[in-house]
């Protein structure tokens, strides 16, 4: 597998390191309970498209927003996570 | 020599089986090798399949389960029977496929799985146990009682069924690894190959060229074909070399492309001294290639399959186009009296082939009726059976009858000493369905072809492997995908030799009569490397195993170190038989990498042994070394464990000298290793209150402090102490084995969670050599290190200050007053290069104060005796209550973890909390890992109330020592608690005390 930083280029997959889910956001300090066990604890587990968190440790250190079909691994898109507009 | 009689009894003819020069080969030399102890000579080119074929030896191995004799079936990659042992002692390699081992002088090689000889094998009485070993075998013994498995079965089974034996020395060959990139990958050298590669490149685009074999021309080599009315082995050497010649083309050959993988990447084995008795000097034995490239083009071509008859795996029956690749590659005659039988026009070639080599064909058996046999048969002598099948055949070490059921049902027997086998081409389709794209049965074929865009837009399956059966299709097909990937428009320059333009056709008849009934004609081979029959076939669908998948795994059928290549559609055309489905609604499995079997020698590469993963060396290393220190491995880190000195027997003797220099006089100690990460930026203080549990407003410039980190679920995550350089300059510590991932952490929270703070920072734990100095005489030593115009005083530069200073005459340095020991210490920061140098000065300038260097020993016992957590107290399970710091977390700010670490359960007091733990007799050891009981009560999980994390002979103490968590803790000191060690069975008292156990006012670090 390989991704394609936005800063580094095409690198293969022993550079970088996988977190998870991109789409869960960290809850305000006074949000209730469950949105905090729901951020910490519950991940979905999408067969298709799904956004993930990468972290490119072995090149610019940037953390990446990778778009990719979990069935197919075809990775659409990967964006610099500080360039992502937040919805 | 074809008037030849054959297999006369009694005197042997002594006959030749070398019948030309052979297109692969090097007449003029002579290679001389041994093959189960006895000397043979051979050419170079030769394979040891052909060398041995030609001095006349056809028994090769002895199968996997029954020991029935086996020869050859193919002269390629595909081979089933001919596995062997290569070389010997430590280099010895089992396994080996006689087909694509190339001799050598001297190449020693041997059969294997046969006992006490090839022609005669005890074992070969497993024919008779037969029942034993029928589908399913594997799963139906694991349901007799396990005695029975484990004294008699599993003994027989290992001793009856096997392979070869792997060498029992390590591997004295090196293997490396490499990457590259290119935007062409063709795979396989054959005329389609060829045509895309060369396509390819005259574009202009950077090409590599693989090739499993040694030489190019794929099938051509093994053909009578003629390219522009020459050989169409000498085109392919024409067209290797035109392709050598440019500078964007790198070939490859003895290279296999075993997989693709995401992202345009592949993974290719080159045997780059296997053909020779050692790898040259510096040279690797094998590489393993990782290709990524744009464009790839699967030029892989076919695999024959063989017909599933009676007996249909004696030596001398084989596949069609390895007999004509051994008489035109290797000019070798594979026997002298052959019977062709053919399912497909393919197969026919044979007849022709043979006839003009000049071997006897005596009968030809086509599944079908066509006019192309008709005419062979004219032309050769050779008697026709048209709707024929070969019901049975015979011959104990090699065959020498063929029984030949004839289109009204009666059998005839020939005598032959060959029987050349097509059931057919299967595309060899295997990188196209690694990433689980199905392929699609064609009818017309018989085979499974890739489906259309199977794997990727930017895979090209060309020629026989994409189901394009004619010569010129071979060229059409990979010119075509040559210019597409190039991105050049090559329609009108694409310039096709002349070439034969024959059709391919195919009656679909996968096995002879009956073959799947009784087993009174004998057993009938579907995957001969793992000895599954016709039968076991019909025995796992009867059973209810009517699935590919479940066919595969009842059997075993595909599971064996070919994976079934030949095997395959067999089968499944015989299941789609039995269960009344077509094979296209009976389906296949999918092939996994690796196409060929790799040794794991050269997936580890360079890793291994020592170099297995590498060691990081602190900057003191080699003054330690000069020292006679122990050294031991902390994660990747090699750190000096204690500094023995003359006359010390014994290691607790020289950390407790270590302990007592600290407490006494002065000690020095790299610590190097701990993670330093300079953050430097307007916002770090609010970055920092956000990633430590405490407060970090009101830390000044010039001070360093305590700060706990804790994960998003409110763990523990690591620990560490700060200081503020400048005023918008922080550098931070972190634990040595957490370095990396705090960094990572840390970036996290910065470019995910809150991009807007104006933070930078920057990991600098190799550009520091960091050293702590710890004793009542470190302020002296220091004195004579940092330059004389700093302040060292109490006063000026008191407990947890930080500064940038100059040391031993200008060099710049930073200053620490921080203590692990609890006495009054410093840590001194120099840029790495001077780390040696500043160890050697601290000696020097010490030595009038009792100086002694302590390792990673002695740093513990000192905080364990001081209550520091560390990585047993910091093991990800622990919330900071539980570490008695649960003061710290601060109620005025968020932190990362504070909303987790507020939930009631992880506040309950009642969970196990740090203390220390004093043993009721001194010298009885605390052993880490014990669990602490009430006193009296049972060793059950209900009354386990906690455990020791740390333990240690405290030298300061007189006493052994521990750190553990024990629920309630702080509220029991005194009390006396039961430690249990269920390993050792012992029960020992403890006193929990406060887990400070020297100078509890901290009034030696503030001195
Ligand atoms: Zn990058």
């Amino acid at each position: 597998m390989r991704l394609t930083c936005p800063h580094c280029g095409s690198r293969g997959l022993e550079e970088f390191s996988y977190r998870g889910d991109a789409t869960v956001q960290r809850p305000a300090l006074e949000a209730p309970e469950e949105d905090w066990v729901a951020y910490v604890y519950l991940r979905d587990n999408p067969c298709g498209a799904h956004r993930e968190l990468w972290y490119h440790g072995a090149g610019c250190r940037a953390w990446l927003v990778v778009e990719r079909d979990t069935l197919t691994h075809v990775v659409h898109n990967v964006r610099a996570v500080c360039r992502e507009e937040t919805p | 020599m074809s008037g030849l009689r054959v297999a006369g009894r009694g005197r042997k003819a002594r006959r030749t089986f070398r019948h030309g020069a052979g297109n692969g080969l090097e007449t003029g030399r002579q290679i001389r090798f041994t093959f189960d102890g006895k000397s043979y000579l051979g050419h170079p080119g030769d394979t040891l399949a052909s060398a041995l074929l030609a001095n006349g030896v056809r028994l090769l191995g002895r199968s996997f389960k029954y020991h029935r004799p086996r020869g050859l079936l193919s002269a390629g990659p595909e081979e089933p029977n001919a596995l062997v042992e290569l070389r010997q002692g430590a280099a010895r390699e089992p396994n080996t496929r006689a087909t694509i081992a190339e001799i050598f002088d001297g190449l020693v090689a041997s059969s294997q799985n046969r006992w006490p000889g090839l022609a005669l094998d005890v074992l070969g009485i497993n024919g008779f146990f037969s029942p034993v070993f029928t589908a399913g075998f594997y799963y139906k013994t694991f349901m007799w009682p396990a005695s029975f498995w484990e004294k008699v079965y599993e003994p027989l089974i290992r001793r009856a069924a096997g392979l070869g034996r792997a060498a029992d020395a390590a591997d004295p060959d090196r293997y490396e690894k490499i990457t590259a990139f290119c935007d062409v990958l063709v795979v396989g050298a054959g005329p389609a190959g060829l045509s895309a590669a060369l396509a390819a490149a005259e574009s202009g685009v950077q090409v590599i060229l693989c090739e499993q074999d040694a030489l190019p021309g794929g099938r051509l080599r093994g053909e009578r074909t003629l390219i522009d009315g020459r050989p169409g082995w000498m085109w392919a050497q024409d067209a290797h070399r035109r392709l050598a010649g440019m500078t964007n083309v790198r070939i490859m050959t003895r290279s296999c492309v075993f997989a693709r993988y995401d992202g345009g990447t592949y993974g290719v084995l080159e045997r780059v001294f296997d053909h020779l008795p050692a790898p040259r000097e510096g040279q690797p034995r094998q590489r393993m290639w990782r290709v990524v490239a744009e464009h790839c083009v699967v030029a892989t071509g076919g695999i024959e399959r063989p017909i599933v008859f009676p007996n249909n795996d004696r030596p001398g029956i084989m596949l069609a186009a390895s007999v004509r690749t051994y008489l035109h590659r290797f000019g070798v005659i594979p026997g002298h009296r052959a019977v062709v039988y053919t399912n497909n026009s393919d197969g026919l070639r044979t007849v022709a082939d043979l006839h003009h080599a000049g071997v006897r064909v005596v009968a030809i058996v086509e599944a079908g009726t066509s006019t192309a046999a008709q005419d062979l048969a004219r032309q050769t002598g050779a008697v026709l059976f048209s709707g024929a099948t070969i019901a049975n055949t015979f011959g104990r070490l090699g065959v020498t009858a063929a029984v030949i059921r004839d289109a009204h049902g009666r059998e005839h027997r020939v005598g032959c000493d060959l029987i050349a086998v097509s059931g057919g081409w299967s595309p060899d389709i295997a990188l196209t369905t690694h990433q689980g794209a199905r392929p699609v049965y064609r009818d017309d074929l018989a085979a499974f072809v890739p489906a259309q865009g199977a794997g990727g837009s930017d895979l090209h399956v060309v020629g026989v492997a994409a189901g394009v059966m004619t010569d010129r299709g071979a060229f059409e097909s990979g010119l075509r995908a040559g210019y597409l990937t190039s991105g050049a428009d090559g329609s009108g320059k694409m310039r096709l030799p002349d070439v034969n333009d024959a059709a391919y056709d195919i009656t679909p008849v996968w096995q002879g009569p009956g073959t799947g009934n009784l087993p009174r004609a004998g057993k009938a081979f579907v995957d001969f490397q793992n000895d599954v029959t016709a039968r076991d076939i019909r025995l796992a669908a009867q059973e209810g195993f009517q699935s590919v998948e479940h066919l595969k795994r009842y059997t075993t059928l595909c599971m064996a170190t070919d994976q079934g290549k030949t095997a395959n559609v067999n089968a499944l055309a015989m299941l789609a038989d039995i269960t009344g489905r077509s094979v296209s609604e009976t389906g296949t499995t999918l092939i996994r990498p690796p196409v060929q079997p790799v040794a794991l020698g050269a997936l580890a590469g360079a890793h291994r042994g020592r170099h297995f993963r590498p060691f990081r060396l602190p900057p003191t290393h080699r003054w330690a070394e000069e020292q006679g220190a122990v050294f031991a491995e902390n994660g990747l880190w090699l750190r000096a464990q204690w500094y023995p000195r003359p006359g010390e027997t014994h290691w607790l003797e020289t950390v407790n000298r270590e302990v007592e220099t600290v407490r006494n006089r002065v000690g020095f100690c790299d610590v190097s290793t701990l993670g330093k990460i300079d953050l430097q930026g307007p916002d770090v203080r609010v970055f920092l209150d956000r990633l430590y549990v405490n407060g970090w407003q009101k830390l000044p410039v010039g001070r360093a402090r305590y700060g706990l980190m804790l994960r998003e679920d409110g763990f523990v995550f690591d620990d560490g102490t700060t200081a503020r350089l400048g005023e918008n300059h922080y550098v931070m510590t972190t634990t040595t084995a957490k370095a990396a991932s705090v960094m990572q952490h840390l970036e996290f929270c910065h470019q995910c969670l809150w991009p807007e703070l104006d933070v930078q920072f920057i990991s600098v734990t190799d550009e520091w050599a960091q050293i702590a100095v710890a004793g009542p005489n470190s302020r002296d030593v220091m004195r004579q290190i940092v330059d004389p115009d700093f302040d060292l005083s109490n006063a000026a530069f008191g407990f947890m200050a930080a500064a940038d200073v100059t040391v031993c005459g200008g060099l710049r340095a930073r200053l620490f007053r921080l203590s692990f020991s609890g006495e009054l210490a410093y840590e001194i920061a120099v840029p790495a290069r001077y780390g040696d140098a500043l160890a050697r000065r601290l000696m020097q300038a010490g030595a009038p104060y009792g100086i002694a260097p302590y390792g990673t020993e002695a740093l513990g016992v000192m905080r364990i005796e001081k209550g520091h957590p560390a990585g047993a107290e910091l093991n990800g399970q622990t919330t900071a209550h539980d570490l008695g710091m649960g003061r710290l977390l601060s109620g005025r700010k968020d932190f990362i973890g504070r909303r987790m670490a507020d939930r009631a359960a992880l506040r309950d007091p009642a969970r196990p909390t740090l203390v220390g733990l004093k043993p009721l007799r001194v010298d009885a050891p605390l052993v880490c890992g014990a669990h602490l009981l009430p006193k009296g009560a049972a060793a059950t999980a209900a009354s386990d109330q906690g455990w020791i994390a740390s333990s240690a002979w405290s030298p300061t103490v007189g006493s052994w020592i521990g750190l553990g968590f024990l629920q309630n803790g702080p509220a029991r000191l005194g009390d006396v608690v039961a430690v249990h060690n269920p390993l050792a069975g012992t029960v020992t008292e403890a006193v929990v005390v406060s887990p400070v156990f020297v100078d509890p006012q901290g009034e030696r670090l503030h001195g």
